[in-house]
């Protein structure tokens, strides 16, 4: 710590929580008060309901729920599997064709993430390649969009293994396949649930592409939000915002335990 | 391909651990070496015979390739030119995996996300090994380090002393052909250290027949446990010996330093003996006989080598010795220090403490057995 005396110590954490807590806390206390909130006129609503969550749970929001949870984790799933094989492959090349392939894997990232459904729908609109209006394109967007995530999540792993382990188990009789599921895998699972953690709640919140891509069968969560906000039904769309917000929360809290459990020691 | 789960397949009834010492050890032959690592040669036509069974220890201060030499023994620097031979099999273009080789490296590296008893099977679970076999195995070797009580805990729950003993005992379970051992120790606290050295020794003791290839920096270490010592020297090999007459009679400048205090003095030949044992050197006014097995010339300047505890103080002139005068004398508990000046060099000499402090400045006749010390070539110092 640079501060020693304590009353400085406790000043600088008062002033640093403050500005967190409104600056992370203040839009989520907003949208769970618009989520319950009857009508809102003033500085505070006027009274309070839970008719929104009604809407959220019969009408077509579930089912957006599932879509969205059921799309987060097969592309997360897909991101932190080629990532991983990404990772494991590009480990032992020079370091200037590596930069370049990091390069290439986080454009995506850098480009509006509308742009990225754009130039999916008009690649894959026409033959060989249709897909265009399938769930598969949705899913495409998403794994685009998430496994540069994966792989730099991973390779830092895999940076930081040091090598003795790996050489140690080969020296031992392990052929390559046998280490790599005993030994490297393990010793990093700690970044590959890191990984999918991250990739998941990226997906749950994808909005830009998923618009530009969904067939009507496919609605995520985000897409459905943004509709609804779009029409002005506010407080149905923070409902939906919750639903979202537990769903992921639930997720990555079972994530974070198995991680725990493979770094524990 | 002969693996270690081939040699057990035909002998697997419960070996114990003295059975695992009738595993006949193999040689380790380096045979022109080198390795180079992005156009910097690190061994240069490195050649080396270990014997099976012996201990031999490779040392050489840091950066001299002694590290490399071992990897690749193991097989993770591929050598430019050169063969590496274990036994009678030519091992240079084998995977790491095929090697039957056991190794420890310096931070031991035991496997985190497994307990002490899975870390030592590892091995043999690799290779297929019968579940019977690795129960005993494991039992067997991790007794054989003292560590059975430890099995069920992992590696965070140990001593870094522990944790070298469960690397020594997983790199045993294999019965590996050689062991290969990278400063094994040097991660450990002086005492602990001293107390691994001994327990080296007597695990040698109770696998006579494994051969050990041991990488170190500390010549202490070397000069303990080694049957013969290999100097590395910038990636060249600089002296190699059996241990007790390198560092009685070191063949080299260097040997003679990295190997424990040495007394350097130019000498000129003046005469050298008819059997070729014995020559005498002209060191000033003094003449001395010294034992020579450098091939040198009468007139042929060299260095005469001498550790400090074998010259002797003495009062009158004796049969082989000179005059030198006392700069500093200090007193150490269990030995004296004494400094002494001759032709402008300065010496360095031991006695035993009960004996009387010399006076500073006085002028002392020193003596030494023509046998206890050697000649050896000059070339620049080292550093
Ligand atoms: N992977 C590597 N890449 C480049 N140079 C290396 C590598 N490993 C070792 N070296 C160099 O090779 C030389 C010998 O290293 P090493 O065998 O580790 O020495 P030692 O074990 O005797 O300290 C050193 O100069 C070191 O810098
Ligand atoms: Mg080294």
């Amino acid at each position: 710590m640079l501060v020693w005396s304590r009353a400085a110590r406790r000043m600088i954490w008062a002033v640093g929580g403050l500005v967190a807590a409104i600056i992370y806390g203040a839009p989520i206390i907003v949208i769970a008060l618009a989520s319950i909130a009857g009508h809102w006129n003033g500085a505070w609503p006027n009274d309070f309901t839970l008719r929104h969550y009604g809407n959220a749970l019969t009408g077509d929001s579930a089912r957006q729920l599932r879509t969205s949870l059921e799309t987060g984790a097969i592309a997360s799933v897909f991101a932190v599997l080629s990532g991983t094989w990404a990772a494991l492959a590009l480990r032992k090349i020079a370091p200037l064709p590596r930069r370049l392939f990091d390069l290439f894997f986080f454009m995506p990232s850098a480009v509006p993430s509308v742009s990225v459904g754009l130039g999916l729908l008009v690649a894959f609109s026409q033959p060989p390649v249709l897909l265009n209006g399938t769930t598969l394109i949705v899913i495409l967007a998403h794994f685009v969009l998430i496994s540069a995530f994966s792989y730099g999540n991973i390779s830092a792993g895999l940076a930081r293994l040091r090598p003795d382990y790996e050489q140690v188990a080969e020296s031992l009789g392990a052929r390559p396949a046998y280490k790599l599921w005993r030994v490297t895998l393990p010793l990093i699972l700690p970044y590959i649930v890191g990984a999918l953690s991250l990739s998941f709640a990226l997906s749950m919140g994808e909005l830009g592409a998923t618009e530009m891509v969904y067939p009507p069968g496919w609605v995520t969560l985000p897409v459905g939000i943004f509709a609804l906000s779009d029409r002005g039904a506010i407080f149905d769309a923070a409902a939906l915002t919750m639903l979202l917000v537990a769903g992921t929360f639930a997720i990555l809290l079972a994530l974070v335990r198995i991680s725990n459990r493979a770094t524990v020691r | 391909m002969l693996t270690i789960a081939d040699r057990d397949g035909a002998a697997s009834v419960a070996p114990s651990a003295t059975q695992a010492a009738e595993v006949a050890g193999s040689s380790i032959d380096f045979e022109d070496v080198t390795v180079s690592y992005g156009g910097t040669v690190v061994l240069d036509r490195f050649s080396l015979s270990v014997a099976p069974g012996e201990i031999l220890a490779l040392i050489g201060p840091s950066g001299s390739g002694k590290t490399t030499a071992l990897r690749a023994v193991a097989g993770f620097v591929r050598p430019a030119s050169g063969r590496i031979r274990i036994g009678e099999q030519d091992i240079t273009d084998i995977p790491p995996y095929a090697r039957g080789l056991g190794m420890v490296v310096q931070n031991y590296a035991l496997f985190p996300h497994m307990r002490v008893d899975q870390n030592v099977a590892f091995g043999l679970r690799a290779q297929n090994a019968d579940p019977a076999l690795i129960a005993t195995r494991v039992g067997e070797c991790l007794e054989l380090v003292g560590m059975s009580s430890f099995a069920r805990r992992y590696p965070a729950q140990l001593s870094g002393g522990q944790q070298q003993r469960v690397a020594i005992a997983r790199a045993l379970a294999i019965r590996p052909r050689v062991l290969l051992l990278d400063e094994p120790l040097s991660a450990l606290d002086a005492q602990i250290r001293r107390n691994m050295v001994e327990e080296l020794g007597r695990l040698h003791r109770d696998l006579p027949n494994l051969t050990v290839l041991y990488v170190t920096h500390d010549q202490s270490e070397a000069l303990t446990l080694a049957d013969r010592i290999a100097i590395l020297r910038d990636g060249r090999l600089n002296a190699f010996g059996p241990s007790r007459s390198l560092y009685q009679a070191p063949t080299s400048r260097f040997a003679a330093e990295f190997l424990g205090r040495a007394n350097l003095l130019p000498v000129t030949v003046s005469q050298l003996d008819a059997d070729g044992v014995l020559a005498r050197v002209r060191l000033g006014e003094h003449s001395l006989s010294v034992r020579c097995e450098l091939q040198l010339a009468p007139g042929h300047g060299c260095l005469l080598c001498i550790r400090p505890h074998a010259l002797r103080l003495a009062d009158l002139p004796t049969g082989n010795g000179f005059r030198a005068t006392v700069e500093t004398a200090l007193w150490q508990g269990d030995t004296q220090n004494v400094t002494l000046r001759v032709e402008g060099v300065a010496l360095n000499l031991t006695v035993s403490p009960s004996q009387a402090m010399p006076e500073r400045g006085s002028a002392v006749w020193v003596d030494f057995a023509p046998h206890e010390a050697t000649l050896i070539a000059d070339e620049p110092a080292h550093g």
